[in-house]
């Protein structure tokens, strides 16, 4: 079985002129991709949409057929409680378990506030985090 | 096979005295009937009894693109209006435009060239060739387009533009061999593949002849290693006739009828005359043109005479890949950089497109250069620091063989421009 709480981002380049941004988020709306929630990276030239969307799968093949550079890449998504100290356990599991977090950003549903990050082994760190009783999201609470 | 055996393989021997001949005869009737080279004589001194050996044509005063410019449009033409029976003209991106006439004779003297050069990398009567070269004022689709059907070649002649048209007349007649420059070659790779055609598998392509802009053995191995084609050079500005020397089977430098033009080396500091297998700057004389004279004319082109004698029979000297033009050549902050240098830099990274831009500022006393180079989708990564070592790595290349320090951007493919006529990779934005 497919585990449940493997996230699939979709990861977009785009060059950092105005107007570019611009272009994509046009994508989305013509051919209504739901985007539930994104973050934004750049550098001096480019940049790099990482967004979490409805049926990414579909939502790549639209992107990429529009001569846009994207790729599909794995994030978890963990549950953070309105306290303080909830994202120290998260972040001190994976760190005890050696696994560096390369970015994150956050997303809330009606029931949870989330944390997507980005890890090199996305399966290995959901495991770990599961054994230590870390909610994670899955793909259907999205 | 040749198409002139007994020029393309004379005894070197033979081929210099029949080049002295050539140049006596020239310089005699020019001292007489060109007011022009008449003059440029006079004021060095030169008269047509002193040269009395090809080692005396050192004597001779240069000519330059300025005089071209300057005696615009047929000032110089040595032959009456009633003798030309053709013009071309080149675009003037470095100044005002140039025109050139030709005679029936001049005409018969560049075709019977390519004819030559066709044979050399076997384009004959069995092929169709696409000429892909603009035909008009540049001389490079007329000019492929007379040399081929002299060789028998079926001419489809589709010249640039409407991309789509050509791949789908490509397929349809089965064209073999195509003439264009580097850069519409690539472009039309492009297009193919979002046509989903495969040049392997859905046509007869198996040769092309590339020129009209600098380009690249890594270039040649892309688009061969691509394209399943092979790739060969040609070589000729509109003041010689237009593109008219090609390599030979062989693909190790560009044999130059030496009956037609000869070529002087010359160390570009001081005017000597280098070696063979040095490099400097051409200078060329055209030995039988009649409308407009090209005598010692500093093409500006940046090359070598090879020094082996080819493998495949011809005794015609080689001239090795054009590496810039002294034109072209970049000045940055005092370090002298070809922009083929830097795209022979980058091709060599399989990261990268084949398409790229370089751009020169000043801020202040200090120059700055800009590369901005296509990624290959492939190589994307959704870190940013994934892509910044990319970058780095990138400056640091370009750093390592040309001691430039140049900042690197990374564009999406098909972000920069596509050229179809003649690449302009350079914006020089200093003011000097």
């Amino acid at each position: 079985m497919k585990n449940e709480n493997i996230i699939t981002q979709l990861s977009i380049f785009i060059n950092n002129e105005p107007g570019r941004l611009a272009a994509v988020a046009g994508i989305l709306k013509e051919f209504n991709i739901d985007v539930k929630g994104f973050n934004l990276a750049e550098s001096t030239e480019f940049g790099i949409l990482r967004a979490i969307v409805d049926d990414p799968d579909r939502a790549y093949d639209i992107i990429r057929s529009q001569g846009v550079i994207v790729k599909k890449t794995d994030v978890i998504g963990i549950a953070i409680r309105d306290s303080p100290g909830s994202f120290f356990e998260a972040a001190d599991v994976l760190g005890k378990a050696g696994m560096n977090i390369d970015y994150g950003y956050a997303y809330s549903n009606k029931d949870f506030d989330f944390l997507f990050v980005r890890v090199d082994d996305a399966e290995k760190a959901a495991e770990v985090l599961k054994d230590a009783g870390i909610k994670l999201i899955e793909k259907s609470e999205i | 096979m040749y198409w002139n055996e007994k020029i393309e393989c004379m005894p070197v021997e033979d081929l210099k005295k029949l080049q002295y001949q050539s140049f006596k005869a020239l310089v005699s009737s020019l001292y007489g009937f060109n007011k022009f080279y008449h003059d440029r004589m006079k004021g060095a001194g030169v008269l047509p009894d002193d040269i009395r050996s090809l080692e005396d044509v050192q004597k001779l005063p240069f000519m330059y693109k300025e005089d071209l410019r300057n005696n615009y449009p047929t000032k110089m033409f040595n032959v009456p209006n009633t003798e030309i029976v053709r013009f071309h003209a080149s675009s003037g991106t470095s100044g005002k435009p140039t025109v050139v006439g030709y005679t029936k004779n001049d005409l018969a003297y560049w075709t019977e060239a390519l004819a030559r050069s066709l044979t050399s990398i076997g384009i004959g009567s069995d092929d169709i060739l696409q000429v892909s070269y603009g035909y008009g004022l540049f001389t490079g689709g007329l000019g492929l387009h007379y040399g081929a059907e002299k060789v028998g070649a079926s001419v489809v002649p589709s010249s640039t533009g409407n991309t789509e048209r050509q791949l789908e007349l490509m397929q349809d007649l089965g064209v073999t061999a195509i003439a264009c420059t580097p850069s519409y070659l690539i472009h039309m790779n492009t297009v193919a593949a979002k046509m989903g055609i495969d040049f392997r598998r859905d046509t007869c392509l198996k040769k092309a002849v590339l020129g009209a802009e600098p380009w690249t053995e890594s270039m040649r191995s892309k688009v061969e290693g691509s394209m399943g084609i092979r790739a060969y050079d040609i070589y000729g500005t509109s003041e010689q006739a237009g593109p008219m020397f090609t390599e030979c089977e062989e693909r190790n430098g560009i044999h130059i009828a030496g009956d037609i033009m000869y070529t002087e080396i010359l160390d570009p500091e001081t005017g000597e005359l280098l070696e063979n297998g040095e490099r400097g700057e051409m200078v060329v004389t055209m030995l039988k043109k009649e409308a407009l004279p090209i005598i010692r004319f500093k093409i500006k082109d940046i090359s070598s005479i090879l020094k082996d004698e080819c493998p495949c029979g011809r005794t015609s000297p080689r001239i090795s890949r054009i590496t810039g033009r002294a034109d072209d050549m970049l000045i940055i902050r005092g370090i002298n950089v070809f922009p083929s240098q830097i795209e022979y830099t980058l091709m060599r990274m399989p990261e990268i497109g084949e398409q790229y831009m370089i751009e020169v500022t000043r801020d202040g006393a200090l120059d700055h250069m800009k590369i901005q180079v296509e990624i290959r989708p492939e190589v994307f990564s959704d870190k940013v620091s994934d892509m910044v070592s990319l970058r780095t790595r990138i400056e640091s290349e370009l750093k390592k063989y040309l001691d430039i320090a140049a900042v690197v951007e990374l564009r999406a493919p098909g972000e920069l421009p596509r050229f179809e006529g003649k690449a302009k990779r350079v914006i020089d934005k200093r003011v000097m």
